[in-house]
């Protein structure tokens, strides 16, 4: 495994890793991650907004041989999630049996690791989603 | 406008080449072709290749390979389009042809991994996905695949069975190819029983991870004649289109559909001047069921949603209305990522040239369509009979 050289390309994105901040132009189309140019309508004047990380699981499958690096979790449910604003996340459901998702499962954002590099390396953390504890 | 006709092809078995290099492979395959077109020079190579650099810590493969067949000091280039570099590096082969830069060229498709740990080339494929929101989070092809799957499967109310006749159609062409990986056929059991790699993509469901090599040369119609290449030979590269969608699998519009198949679909039947009804058979990417599926719909053939009925009722076997996978496809002769554009090339042409081991009847005009990414990178190529 190659050891991670690129930690600005990691650290660059901390803010939307913790707190899905996704994008909102003009015309009030949002998406997710933040880009520089609406995909929907083109405009470039885009602001940030942080969503609620609240939504929906619209589909999920149970990664049984990750890519080398994420062993540790294996096998982990991984999930597209329809956040309540409309954007479609890809994140790993955590905190959940895996019987227990479906279509339309309401599930919230958490933070947690998601991988590290061997013993003195560094971790990497970022949002999956759980059932919501209520 | 000048044509590209293809006057060559060659390539290698696919499959686990231990005691062979990349460059060996791709040497060989290219030869092969050269011999076939009877050309002992080319004006600059193509090279379609995914990883190498991951895979095997060799890039400059412009230089290395040209280098090693012996090819002088041509101009020669990798092309990279993940697992559609086959069909990139074949287009631009066709498009220096076309635009009268060169006359003739070679394009050779090469990938070699299993110099890799298995988990260690999921990651390597999962380059082709997007870095920082997918692999990031642990996402393997497997998984952002068996998403499409899932999400098809509830939308349209197919099972898994409906989905593993692709399997079983790509398993029972390759067969009867000598250059494939798998030459068994396979019942949809076989399929059903197999271990979930990324439910509910199950090892059945998928492409093998695999060596090989494959090659071919493009000239003008006129310079196959002055070169002495009997017409029998020449297949026409007729139309070609190639498109991109959102890397990112959750950006996309609409999960089912292949916009970028559809697109490029669009643009090679224009060029080519037919449509999908005039197509007498169909290589498509099925890296995974789904995407047999996903893309008989984006070309045309089948409409939304109705993909896996094609296969369910037979309509893709080799003597049905669409064939499709003739050789074997990506899921019996192996999909070697970067070379498999190459792959389904030369092995259109030996359909089209009335060679091919499992020979379509009468094949006038066939098409070639390999994926990128999630479908984040898709060419398609049209080829007829000259
Ligand atoms: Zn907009």
């Amino acid at each position: 495994m190659a050891r991670p050289m690129q930690v600005s390309r990691y650290w660059r994105h901390f803010r939307e890793k913790y707190r899905l901040i996704g994008g909102r132009c003009e015309n009030g189309h949002v998406h997710f991650p933040k880009r520089p140019v609406c995909p929907v309508c083109g405009s470039k004047n885009i602001e940030e907004v942080e969503l609620s990380g609240r939504g929906k699981v619209i589909s999920w499958t149970i990664v049984r041989n990750p890519p080398s690096g994420f062993e540790y979790y294996k096998p982990f449910p991984l999930a597209l999630v329809e956040l309540e604003e409309g954007p479609v996340v890809l994140a790993q459901l955590t905190d959940v049996d895996p019987e227990e998702i479906d279509f339309g499962m309401e599930v919230e954002v958490v933070t947690r690791k998601l991988r590290e590099f061997e013993e003195d390396g560094i971790i990497l953390y970022g949002y999956k989603f759980r059932p919501p504890v209520k | 406008m000048r044509k590209a006709v293809i006057i060559g092809a060659g390539m290698t078995p696919v499959g686990e080449h231990w005691k062979l290099g990349l460059r060996d492979m791709a040497v060989e395959a290219l030869l092969n072709a050269m011999e076939d077109a009877g050309v002992d020079k080319v004006d600059s190579l193509y090279v379609g290749n995914m990883l190498s650099g991951s895979f095997v810590e060799q890039e400059n493969l412009g230089a290395l390979i040209a280098d090693w067949a012996g090819l002088g000091n041509i101009p020669a280039v990798k092309v990279e389009a993940a697992c559609a570099s086959g069909g990139a590096a074949v287009q631009e082969g066709v498009k220096a042809v076309l635009s009268g830069l060169e006359d003739t060229v070679a394009v050779v498709g090469v990938e070699k991994m299993m110099d890799a740990w298995p988990s260690d080339a999921t990651r390597y494929l999962g380059y082709a996905a997007d870095a920082d929101w997918e692999l990031f989070h642990g996402a393997s092809f497997v998984a952002l695949n068996a998403l499409v799957m899932r999400y098809y499967m509830k939308t349209y109310g197919y099972t898994e069975e409906d989905l593993a006749y692709f399997a079983v159609n790509a398993h029972a062409n390759g067969a009867k190819n000598p250059y494939a990986m798998f030459k068994r056929p396979i019942k949809v059991e076989t399929v059903l029983k197999s271990p979930y790699v990324a439910d509910p993509i199950k090892l059945f469901d998928a492409s093998p991870i695999c060596d090989g090599a494959a090659s071919v040369i493009i000239t003008t119609p006129e310079k196959a004649k002055e070169l002495g290449v009997p017409k029998e030979k020449w297949v026409e590269v007729a139309g070609m289109g190639r498109a991109i969608d959102t890397i990112n699998l959750a950006n996309r519009e609409d999960l089912l559909s292949l916009k970028a198949a559809k697109v490029a679909a669009e643009r090679a039947y224009k060029m080519a001047g037919v449509e999908a009804n005039d197509i007498d058979f169909f290589e498509v990417h099925d890296a995974f069921t789904i995407m047999a599926a996903l893309s008989l719909e984006a070309l045309g053939v089948a409409k939304k949603g109705e993909g896996a009925k094609l296969a369910r009722e037979g309509q893709i076997a080799i003597d049905a209305d669409y064939p499709i996978q003739t050789m074997g496809g990506l899921k019996s002769r192996g999909h070697p990522v970067g070379a498999t554009g190459v792959y389904q090339t030369v092995e259109a042409v030996l359909q089209l040239r009335g060679e091919a081991p499992n020979q379509v009847p009468d094949a006038e005009v066939g098409l070639t369509q390999n994926i990128g990414g999630t479908g984040s990178n898709i060419t398609v190529n049209v080829l007829r009979r000259v």
